[in-house]
């Protein structure tokens, strides 16, 4: 866009198809409504005097104001619908459609989970189907469904580990081992569990350094906590030896499952010596993240672990499934307790599920295999500009750092916030944070190669553009072709305003 | 394979710009197990279909007979363009808004939400939502004993059991004391009798898991007197458009489920956990917050902000681990909430409640049937007279699903057997009614 396209100035404050939008509140014509509803069948009243007073104060609009609202906010939405998000350690693949219809049947949708259990059976079964599936694809032989997210399973299995000591009179264990490269949830949630949290270093090629775990390990270690493939894309391949050594010195093994995408169908986590993993469906089995979630994280159990595993969980006798409710009864004597209401995410349960179906056994392998390739093909491309963090293969995410950018003055938000002028969701950056700069770029096999190769064409075309140096100043002050240019997030967290509030009408003239 | 776009001549060309044989060669780190997976292979569009109709099949669908289910989670009309709208594309297949200036449509709605959410509870603030009700609950027990620096939550026999499970589960090794007292519509003034400075929060709920509502202000006042905080419950918001808010009533948390006015009950989940309170906690509150702030060009947009209490940048000290929220069911609450207006909201809540009143009068006149609260809402317990989980089968066979018996929540308390917990909405209709009565007359 020319300068002079920038500057143009419209009454509307529209820029053409880019719509400003007010806030509901703004669109406010007291006592409208969209939804026409027959009035009350009579006054009569058992509130006992507990009448709200007053207005709420919530604005009234038609239908059609409303439609056009949120359409036009939609459209200032990127999304992988609208094109490529290869945003690292999100797994921002295809959400087909099918899945949103399969979760829309009434007998799916429109249940209850109260209902007298010989009304839901279809509904267990689906439940069972998810299990037996997510227990074949990681060889481990239990499953905890319930969890509602990646760090809400995390706490599963760390509970059960908490739980398992504690039944075999290991109290004093009260150390959880994470590496510097974990996710941020992995010692937050060792913390809620009541653990201290270590640190164990990387060894400089990406991975854990295994002797620094090794002399960790000890009678006060409960667990270890590993992501696998890790954060830096790559797969933890001493994983075994890392397992075997927790065992002998009397700790359990989680593996963080964030990145299970790229490696469906492909490694037996049995056979690593995993003790327990979450699973995010909504990352490799494609529900959609919807601006935020809902995910869910079920928590796949060793042997060891199984009979801790929370309530609710199905149980098959003669007549059916049942589901055990309640810890410390004859079902679930061991349980440690409840996480979630109701039976955990349904929902997406169904869309998951969908998803499975629809690529099967070997359509899932083929799927990890894609986004394996799809992964080192932006590597080795990316390469050519770029400075690629560690040698060789990489699993479903290529690791970039900023030493391509040094002495140009372009810092890497800078030089991702110009990708979006491109037409590209930047990468995640600054994770994971043991790398300087980093640019973690994590493609999904739903992408094909012509989309690859344009993406590639615009990033490399940036960094020459970088390296020719005196365009600094263009890449700070990218993006330019957006809804919105850079946010002062400095002074939205110094002077939080966090709600709509009646007085004063500060923004009037928008 | 329709979801996956590369051919095999695009991964052999791809390959040889990597320099590897074969797609197998890129896993050769792996260590060489010996996957089983004894799973079928893909299936086309048509067979998913048909293998979802079964399962969806063996279901009673509430859709299909009279429902009177509640307990937490409950059955409303959802208007056609609320499902059209959260289904675009844009919606539903955006991530967390991490790049504020491609992400205004998330961040904008979730500012909107935000208001609604702290408007009807009556509080100044509120986050972007929780997984669901429970977990907000437990969220809402562990930042008041962060702002009390106490120890001791007590939690009344008012409160879902199932918030209370799992506020008992997700705090047992914080190093604090979850008292929970007997199943019972809410004791407000056997609560008060309870509170001293050792608590450092009482969590209630209102409309109660019985139906019952109370007037919280009392208790409200001999909480803040003993400098204990009072966490209120709302497991129906509809509630919210008639019945005076737990802010109102002086609350200092409120949470609840959202679930009523997101769309369907999908078994129980997803739901949207709710969560506000005080401006003067916002940095111990949990979960995402979206911020008001201005771009480079002066104009007004939205950041999630003060994430420095979050888990990506406090790890082990963050205010709580929670990452992924509930953002889609968020922004289903919120357009169901701009839909209705605060003219709908109203009248969506005054059918909801002469329709559970009208309810109540026709199950009075049963012989051996008592309604038990004196004021409700739209669902309240009812005492028959037999076990009420034996009813409940009973009217499945008539083709009506009759309510919740509270001894499947309650197995250990053998007075509660008989009380069944019924609701009624906008959707019950007086033919519903009727068959709920001459039903439960023919098999008591």
């Amino acid at each position: 866009m020319t300068d002079q396209a920038t500057h143009i100035e419209t009454t509307s404050g529209n820029r053409g198809l880019q719509f400003e939008e007010a806030l509901i509140f703004e669109l406010d014509s007291p006592g409208s409504t969209a939804v026409d509803l027959e009035p009350p069948a009579h006054d009569k009243d058992r509130l006992g005097g507990l009448r709200r007073k007053g207005s709420i104060g919530l604005p009234g609009l038609s239908e059609p104001e409303v439609v056009r609202h949120y359409t036009r906010l939609s459209q200032k939405n990127y999304s992988i619908d609208t094109g490529f998000y290869p945003l690292g350690s999100c797994t921002m693949k295809h959400n087909p459609r099918l899945n949103e219809k399969m979760a829309r049947l009434p007998g799916l949708g429109d249940i209850h989970p109260f209902q007298p259990e010989s009304t839901v059976q279809g509904a267990y079964r689906l439940m069972d189907t998810l299990a037996t599936w997510l227990k074949e694809l990681t060889g481990l032989p239990a499953v905890a469904l319930s969890p509602a997210a990646g760090a809400h399973g995390e706490l599963c299995g760390l509970m059960a580990i908490r739980a398992a000591h504690q039944a075999a009179g290991n109290d004093h264990r009260m150390v959880v081992l994470v590496p510097e490269s974990a996710h941020g949830t992995n010692p937050a949630t060792a913390a809620i569990c009541g653990y201290s949290v270590e640190s164990i270093p990387g060894n400089g090629e990406g991975r854990v350094d295994l002797d620094a775990l090794k002399s960790r390990l000890g009678p006060d270690v409960a667990a270890v906590m590993i992501t696998n493939p890790n954060t830096c894309g790559l797969f933890e391949n001493e994983a075994r030896t890392i397992a075997d050594a927790v065992h002998a010195a009397g700790a359990y093994f989680y593996m963080d499952g964030a990145n299970f995408n790229a490696i469906v169908g492909r490694v037996t986590l049995s056979e690593l010596g995993v003790d327990a993993m979450h699973i995010n469906l909504h990352k490799t089995f494609s529900t959609p993240h919807g601006g935020g979630g809902p995910g869910a994280g079920p928590t796949v159990l060793s042997e060891a672990l199984a009979p801790f595993a929370p309530v609710p969980f199905l149980v098959h006798d003669s007549n059916g499934f049942h589901m055990a409710e309640h810890a410390g009864d004859k079902d679930a004597p061991q349980s440690f307790g409840r996480m979630k209401g109701y039976h955990g995410q349904f929902g997406v349960f169904v869309r998951a599920l969908s998803y499975m179906m629809s690529l099967g056994k070997d359509g899932l392998r083929k799927a990890s295999g894609d986004a394996v390739l799809n992964a080192n093909y932006l590597r080795v491309r990316l390469s050519e500009e770029l400075t690629s963090s560690y040698e060789g293969i990489c699993m479903h995410e290529a690791l970039f750092d900023d030493r391509f950018l040094k002495g140009t003055g372009v810092s890497t938000l800078d030089f991702a916030k110009s990708m979006i002028d491109e037409g590209f969701h930047p990468p995640t950056m600054y994770f994971p944070l043991v790398v300087h700069g980093a640019l973690l770029m994590e493609p999904t096999e739903t992408e094909s190669k012509a989309t690859l190769d344009q993406y590639c064409e615009s990033v490399l075309a940036l960094a020459r553009k970088a390296k020719r140096g005196d365009t600094a100043s263009e890449f700070l002050s990218a993006p330019q072709l957006t809804p919105r240019r850079r946010l002062d997030e400095t002074q939205a967290a110094r002077k939080p305003v966090l709600r709509w509030k009646p007085e004063p009408l500060k923004h009037a003239a928008e | 394979m329709r979801y996956l776009p590369l051919t095999d001549a695009d991964r052999g060309a791809m390959l040889s710009t990597i320099g590897v044989e074969s797609v197998d060669a890129l896993f050769a780190e792996l260590p060489p197990t010996r996957p089983v997976f004894d799973l079928p292979d893909h299936k086309s569009e048509i067979e998913v279909e048909r293998a979802m109709n079964v399962l969806a099949r063996e279901n009673v669908s509430c859709a299909d007979v009279p429902s009177f289910l509640g307990a937490g989670n409950y059955r409303h009309h959802t208007p056609a363009s609320l499902d059209h709208l959260m289904q675009r594309g844009e919606f539903l297949t955006a991530y967390t808004p991490y790049q504020p200036e491609i992400s205004q449509g998330t961040l904008q709605t979730i500012f909107e939400f935000q208001s609604q959410v702290a408007l009807m509870m009556d509080m100044e603030v509120a986050n972007a939502s929780m997984y669901d009700g429970a977990t907000a609950c437990a969220e809402a027990a562990a930042m008041a004993c962060r702002v009390t620096k106490r120890n001791h939550v007590l939690m009344s026999g008012s409160v879902h059991p199932h918030y209370r499970d799992v506020t008992q589960t997700q705090l047992k090794h914080l190093g604090l004391k979850i008292e929970c007292l007997a199943p019972d519509p809410i004791g407000i003034e056997d609560l008060i009798g309870r509170i001293d400075e050792s608590l450092a929060c009482v969590v209630v709920q209102n409309p109660g898991f019985f139906g019952q509502i109370k007037d919280l202000t009392p208790l409200a006042d001999v909480c803040h007197t003993a400098g204990v905080l009072l966490v209120a419950c709302v497991t129906e918001p509809v509630s919210l458009g008639l019945v005076m808010p737990p802010g109102a009533m002086g609350a200092d948390i409120v949470v609840g489920e959202g679930q009523s006015l997101a769309g369907p009950a999908s078994f129980g989940g997803p739901g949207v956990g709710l969560f506000a309170t005080q401006e003067k906690f916002i940095r111990q509150m949990p979960g995402r917050l979206c911020g008001e702030t201005v771009d480079a060009d002066g104009r007004r947009g939205f950041v999630l902000t003060l994430s420095t209490r979050e888990q990506h940048i406090r790890r082990e000290k963050a205010t709580s681990n929670i990452c992924t929220n509930s953002g889609l069911i968020a922004l289903a609450f919120t357009m169901h909430m701009t839909l209705l207006g605060e003219a709908g909201f109203a009248r969506l809540a005054e059918v909801n409640h002469a329709n559970a009143v009208t309810m109540a009068e026709r199950l009075n006149d049963i012989a051996g049937v008592k309604v038990i609260p004196q004021t409700f809402f739209n669902e309240f317990a009812v005492s028959l007279p037999s076990a009420a989980d034996t009813v409940v089968e009973d009217l499945v066979r008539k083709g009506v699903l009759g309510g919740v018996p509270v001894s499947r929540f309650y197995p250990q308390y053998e007075e509660l057997n008989n009380i069944l917990l019924v609701t009624a909405t906008e959707l019950t209709t007086e033919d519903d009614i009727d068959q709920l009565v001459s039903n439960l007359n023919k098999v008591l």
